[in-house]
């Protein structure tokens, strides 16, 4: 399993190329998280992808050639922190709720909406955590799930940010 | 500062890039630009009958020349046409711009008349494309679809364009950019010093090394640098399929092409080599037939200007990752000829010569006419070579006669052989040749066709009129798909399956003559030389030369599915495995 983190210009049609690279160069993606950064010419794309280490090699040799992906970095390469969001819907008390959250640990969960008979959980964890907990909820009572995919970045110096654009002449 | 609309701007902008030739076919999304293009001199459009064949006349003109071949269709229709030939750029990397008419912006997505998803539908088969957002950001864009285009590891750029942005009527000033700025492009350049010496240090090794050179050294204009090193080491080179011309055909350092159809001596060698050294080739599976077997006791060292190319299929010991020219020029300075083991290359390229005499091919076909009754097609390319005098630039479609001209034909410089190697697209053939013949009018351009693939594309016979392109198209007729026919022999029991027209096949010297040109029909080896020269020496006519050729010829050698580089059948009955 690889966790890569890209940089790509936030461009109409740059989201297809990148997604596009995998279904056709045969490779799937576990889990793809994307949103704009403080840079709003840029978008911040992040990826689990379950593959042998020569292939995860291939692809982010691939992405790196596609025009609009500005920096590629493999998370799973580095020293990088990585945490998972979920929302979950249960047919249960509020009360029934906090035993819950209670057993969680470690993941964090808190109640973020309550209407009619069903509660909404907030998570946090890494990604193996909440598949635990969500393994270990009731089956009959559990209704619906929504994960954010696994986001991460760099500890302490590795940066994943946008050299000065590069002028072309010819 | 004379304003321009975006569609004048659009025009005005491939003239700022030295366009001189645009290859299309109107429509109505595209209709502002029409205009725009009546209504100016610097670059002339090319009418042709069919999206697909205006793309294959850019990619034939860009292969030839080594600039940017450049299409204009409309929407739709005409863009989906357009793929095909997109594609076969895509593969072989040929630089081309392609502008495509879209409907309106307001349209967009409303299943609106003529519309299609150029976007969508070209994203798997370009280098990148762009879709015009406002008139304004049109000579902008257009400059960077060039420069992605040719720099790097070239490959086809879309443009597409919504009605809208050529509105004649919204007209803003004009400037074209000296310089663009892209934050995530870099077009490749030397390699590091690290890299080159652990190269050089493999090279001067090496007792049985085979340079391996692909349309990569054409591309980057590196076939000088390539022979120098050849030269230094004595050693073999071999050319892909998209490589002939890289390395002199009539070198005597050179064992042909290598691969499915490859020679028998250029295969063993590379079976039995020592060290294996890449250059702008990237181990298609048809050059290395199964990886898992491929040269195992091979040093292996990899050029290529894309990074993704290396140890995609083929793990290496040395990457070379950079401009093929720069980079061989950085061997070239740090390789020391005392170093080079003289004797046992010497030794190996006798080891060689002795395959090359057991099976390798016969260039003296036409000296056998020994009571022939069919012409073999072998023969018909080697009377091609002789009556162009080894010097045309020959275009191919896809098939044996593919594979019997690139066996046959010696090319001794690069961007003379043009052929859809990578997609192997049927139809290429004569658009191609067209695209050759308007950027090189005084030389002799042959497409080499067959009776399948000529159909393909067969409506440009009237483009070649309305121009006056006098091509010449030398089809081996053997009244079948022949490969396919080929594979069902070997593979099929003869079973034949949906490979057979002869019934309905065209008087193709008549359907030349209809179009204004000049048709002949062959059928006796007697004649084949003369006739040739004939065709040859008719410079202002489009000669269709029909030749009725064996059709029970097959392609030798053939690398064996599944096995290794010296796994070949080398004729109907013998194998070397």
């Amino acid at each position: 399993m690889s966790h890569i983190s890209i940089l790509m210009e936030n461009q109409p049609g740059a989201l297809s190329r990148v997604v596009g690279l995998f279904s056709q160069r045969g490779y799937n993606i576990d889990s793809l998280s994307v949103a704009p950064t403080n840079d709003s010419s840029l978008s911040r794309l992040t990826m689990v992808v379950k593959e042998e280490e020569s292939i995860i090699s291939q692809i982010l040799k691939q992405l790196n050639k596609v025009i609009d992906v500005v920096e590629v970095q493999n998370l799973s390469d580095i020293e990088s922190v990585s945490l998972e969001i979920a929302i979950v819907k249960l047919k249960i008390t509020e009360k029934e709720a906090k035993k819950i959250i209670e057993s969680a640990f470690p993941v964090v969960g808190e109640i973020i909406n309550h209407k009619d008979a069903f509660v909404m959980i907030k998570l946090i964890g890494s990604n193996h955590e909440v598949d635990d907990f969500l393994l270990s909820l009731n089956k009959q009572k559990f209704l619906e799930v929504t994960r954010s995919g696994l986001l991460g970045m760099g500890t302490g110096e590795n940066f994943l940010i946008s050299e000065s654009e590069t002028t072309i002449e010819y | 500062m004379k304003k321009e609309s975006g569609g004048s701007a659009l025009i005005r902008a491939l003239a700022d890039e030295n366009v001189d030739l645009l290859f299309g076919y109107p429509g109505g999304a595209a209709l502002h630009i029409y205009d725009a293009i009546y209504q100016q001199d610097k670059v002339q459009h090319i009418l042709v009958r069919h999206e697909q064949a205006a793309v294959h006349a850019a990619d034939g003109y860009a292969r030839a020349t080594g600039k940017v071949g450049t299409v204009l269709v409309t929407s739709g229709p005409g863009a989906t046409n357009a793929i095909t030939g997109i594609a076969t750029a895509y593969m072989d990397s040929i630089p081309l711009v392609v502008i495509s008419g879209q409907v309106a912006s307001h349209l967009i997505g409303t299943d609106a008349f003529q519309e299609t998803d150029m976007m969508g539908i070209s994203r798997p088969i370009v280098k990148h494309s762009f879709l015009i957002q406002s008139p304004e950001e049109i000579p902008e864009v257009v400059k960077k679809a060039f420069i992605i285009a040719k720099t790097g590891k070239p490959g086809p750029v879309v443009i597409d364009v919504p009605k809208d942005m050529t509105d004649p009527n919204h007209l803003f000033d004009y400037q074209y950019p000296k310089d663009i700025k892209m934050r995530s492009y870099s077009a490749p350049s030397e390699e590091e010093e690290s890299n080159v010496d652990e190269a050089v240090s493999l090279l001067e090794k090496a007792k049985k090394p085979v340079l391996y050179a692909g349309g990569g050294i054409i591309q980057g204009n590196a076939s000088e640098e390539l022979k120098k090193l050849a030269k230094i080491m004595n050693a073999p080179v071999t050319n892909t399929l998209m490589g002939l011309g890289a390395f002199p055909a009539t070198h005597e350092n050179f064992i042909g092409m290598l691969g499915m159809h490859g020679t028998y001596e250029a295969n063993m060698a590379m079976h039995e080599a020592d060290l294996i050294f890449a250059l702008g080739s990237r181990f298609d599976d048809r050059t290395t037939n199964n990886p898992k077997k491929y040269s195992l006791n091979a040093k292996k060292i990899h050029l290529d200007c894309d990074y993704g190319s290396i140890e995609k299929i083929i793990n290496v010991d040395v990457s070379l990752n950079g401009d093929a020219k720069k980079i061989l020029n950085q061997i070239l300075n740090k390789i020391d000829p005392k170093n080079i083991d003289k004797a046992s290359i010497d030794l190996w390229n006798n080891e060689i010569l002795n395959w090359r005499e057991t099976h390798g091919l016969n260039h003296d076909l036409l000296d056998k006419k020994f009571h022939q009754k069919q012409i073999l097609p072998q023969q018909v390319i080697q009377s091609l070579y002789k009556s162009t005098n080894g010097k045309a630039f020959i275009t191919s479609d896809v098939g044996q006669h593919q594979m019997f001209a690139a066996q046959y034909y010696k090319f001794d410089e690069p961007r003379k052989w043009i052929n859809s190697g990578g997609l192997g697209t049927m139809g290429f053939g004569l658009p191609s040749a067209m695209g050759v013949k308007f950027a090189f009018p005084d030389e002799d351009v042959v497409c080499v066709t067959g009776e399948g693939s000529i159909q393909m594309c067969i409506q440009e016979l009237s483009t070649c009129m309305q121009y006056g392109l006098p091509v010449k198209i030398i089809n081996l007729n053997n009244r079948a798909l022949g490969m396919v026919k080929q594979w069902q022999d070997m593979q099929y029991g003869g079973r034949y399956s949906s490979i057979l027209y002869e019934d309905s096949l065209p008087d193709f010297v008549k359907l030349a003559e209809s179009y204004g040109h000049v048709g002949m029909k062959v059928e006796d080896i007697s004649e084949l030389e003369e006739r040739m020269d004939e065709c040859i020496s008719m410079k202002d006519k489009l000669v269709f030369m029909d030749v009725y050729v064996d059709p029970d010829e097959h392609v030798y050698p053939m690398l064996e599915a599944g096995g290794n580089m010296s796994e070949m059948r080398v004729s109907k009955t013998k194998k070397t495995f």
